[in-house]
Order: C-alpha cells, then sequence, then structure tokens
C-alpha cells in the first residue's frame, strides 16, 4: 500500500521531524520513542527522511576517522613508560605492603573529584 | 595512589578517537600532535582523580577540550565563536535524497558514501565555528550523549541540544556545496526545496533498498506483523 500524506498525518510528520534529532541520538523518553516509532512504521517518507539522517551520520563518522602517526604512539608509549618509572620508588616503598596499597588506591579514586 | 600503571592500558587504545577528534579541532597535523600529547600527560597525572567504573573516554575528552580550549583557543585573538541560525530541517534530504534511490540495490549509506570524499566531509566539520564544531564531534563522530557532551564542553543540556542541531544543519548546507561543485545537483534546487520528501514518488516497492548492517546505526528491523521499523542508535561511550 502506498503511504500518502493527508491532513491526518500531517501533524505527526510536523512532530516526528520535531524529535528527528533526539531519537536518532536514542534521547527520547521510552513513550516518546514509542509514538515516533508508530509514525514511522505507518508513515514511509518520514521514515525515509529519518533514515537518510541516520545514515548520513554514519557516514560522518566513517569518513572523520583517522590513523594515529606511529611516532605521535611511540612517543607518547615513551612517555608514560618514562613517568612509571619515576612513580615505581614511590610505591615501592618499604613496609607498605602490595594489598595494603591497593586498598588505599581505590579509596582515594573513589573520593576524587565527581 | 590509582594505579598509574593501569593508565596506560585503558587509555593508549583510544587514541585514535582522540586524535581524530584532535585534527578537526585543531585543522593541522603538527598542532593536533601536541594536542594529543599534552592531554595524555595531563591525564596520566591526573589519573589519581580519576573514578574507577565511570567513562574513561569521557573523561579523557574533557581532559582534550579542555587543554584545546585554554592553549589552542587562547592563540587566536578572538575564539571562532560566530552564531548559526536555526537552519532548514532535512537540508541535504529535501535536495538529495531522491537519488540515493537511483542506484537499485544500494543503501543509502553507500550512496553517501560515494557523494562524499573523507576530504569533503573533513572540511565540512571543520568549516564549523568551534562551538557548534565541538558538538558535532561529540555526537556524530563520538556518540557521546548529550549529558556526556554538556559535562565535556561544561554547558548546559539545552545549548548542546541547539548547538547540535544547528551545527548539523550548516553541516548538510557545506556537504550539498561540495554535491552542487561536483554536478550532483543542480544550485537552483536550492531555491525550491520540494517540502517534506525528496523528488520522487514513494511506493510500496521502496522496501527494496539494502538495509544498514552497522550496529552503530538506526536499523531496521523485521517486527511480527512483517513491517521495518527504525530503531535509534545506541550511544556509545556510555
Amino acid at each position: 500500500m502506498a503511504h500518502h500524506l493527508d491532513d491526518h498525518h500531517h501533524g505527526k510528520c510536523e512532530e516526528a521531524l520535531q524529535n528527528l534529532y533526539s531519537y536518532i541520538d536514542g534521547e527520547l523518553t521510552d513513550d516518546r520513542r514509542g509514538l515516533i516509532k508508530r509514525h514511522l512504521d505507518d508513515c514511509n517518507p518520514c521514515f525515509e527522511a529519518f533514515d537518510f539522517e541516520a545514515e548520513l551520520r554514519i557516514v560522518i563518522s566513517h569518513r572523520c576517522r583517522e590513523e594515529v602517526p606511529d611516532s605521535l604512539r611511540q612517543r607518547i608509549a615513551e612517555q608514560l613508560a618514562e613517568l612509571d618509572k619515576l612513580c615505581e620508588p614511590l610505591s615501592s616503598h618499604p613496609g607498605e605492603g602490595a594489598a595494603d596499597s591497593s586498598s588505599a588506591s581505590s579509596e582515594h579514586a573513589s573520593s576524587g573529584e565527581r | 595512589m590509582a594505579d598509574q600503571a593501569q593508565f596506560a592500558d585503558q587509555a593508549m587504545p583510544l587514541m585514535g578517537s582522540l586524535y581524530s577528534a584532535a585534527l578537526r579541532m585543531t585543522r593541522n597535523p603538527a598542532d593536533a600532535e601536541d594536542l594529543v600529547q599534552e592531554t595524555y600527560l595531563r591525564a596520566y597525572r591526573g589519573f589519581p582523580n580519576f573514578e574507577e567504573g565511570t567513562n574513561l573516554k569521557a573523561w579523557l575528552y574533557r581532559i582534550l577540550t579542555n587543554t584545546f580550549i585554554n592553549t589552542y583557543r587562547a592563540k587566536q585573538r578572538r575564539p571562532d565563536e560566530t552564531e548559526l541560525d536555526e537552519g532548514e530541517n532535512l537540508f541535504l534530504y529535501r535536495r538529495l535524497g531522491g537519488l540515493e534511490a537511483a542506484t537499485a540495490g544500494r543503501s543509502a549509506e553507500d550512496e553517501l558514501m560515494d557523494w562524499f570524499t573523507d576530504g569533503q566531509v573533513k572540511q565540512a566539520v571543520e568549516s564549523l565555528p568551534e562551538n557548534f564544531r565541538l558538538p558535532v564531534l561529540l555526537a556524530d563522530v563520538e556518540g557521546f550523549s548529550y549529558k556526556e557532551i554538556a559535562e565535556i564542553l561544561e554547558v548546559p543540556i539545552g545549548t548542546v541540544m541547539s548547538r547540535l542541531h544547528r551545527g548539523r544543519k550548516a553541516l548538510q548546507k557545506q556537504l550539498y556545496e561540495f554535491a552542487t561543485q561536483r554536478g550532483l545537483a543542480s544550485p537552483g534546487d536550492e531555491d525550491s526545496p520540494v517540502g517534506h520528501h525528496p523528488p520522487r514518488t514513494v511506493s510500496s516497492d521502496d522496501e527494496s533498498a539494502t538495509l544498514p548492517d552497522d550496529d552503530k546505526g538506526p536499523k531496521r528491523t523485521e517486527s511480527s506483523a512483517g513491517t521495518e521499523t527504525l530503531t535509534p542508535a545506541p550511544v556509545a561511550g556510555t
């Protein structure tokens, strides 16, 4: 059956369009998402428009991927290894058991900001 | 102290997406490399404050964004905070949507991939004013939720949504310009948008379109009634 826009559909199409990005971004409440989804099941023109927007988003995401230059990856790995070495003497302080220091660390982490 | 030895294991695999974002932010490879390097050093130092079990990727992006704003934007005399107008819904679809079905058996995604090159999409993203570019990058490329973007950029969620919507519309306008340059669409189309629907008739035969199988994007699924439905993309990074 062909879908067509009559007056009955029109208001729902407007409403769907207003929620297009929130829908595609997965940011609607379940109720609202259900409403839009039912409309898209019924209205092929709206479905096609939503589908186009969703696929455009995927294409943008794919096209913006970059390869990290090996030299950068290596430089950062070396710097982090260097910093790890500097920290080692602190964590192997005499008198501190491994179990003690790890429980202290998780306490510290959970009381951190945010 | 929090286990900084774990930092590299957890954070190094995220370098690809951080570097991609850094390139779109700084718009040149040398600055992008410096920005990513500085981000990793700051993150390493701050790792003891990272709350385990929360989103490491969002945390790293917050550091990346702050470093970018404080270091690179400070170099500019005036931050690029041009305003964008509300823009038109479905700008690109109204003008190009009809073309996607031109080749039978190909998905809209395949067609769109052919229409725009890597360079054009990157250039279109980079053409956005910074305060619109960052939300678009974080949502469309990295898949962060509105709430995460609000936290990363330290702005209210309403601001994220408004900038995201306007930024996306401006991005579509830019992509449309590339399409007209390549002769995919005629410039005259811009003056006469065809309303809600692309310039083609919709019939029951349209079900033949190839469906996206990428699990990131919305996909059609067969419902019990045999009709196809569209479900939203899962939000990455949560």
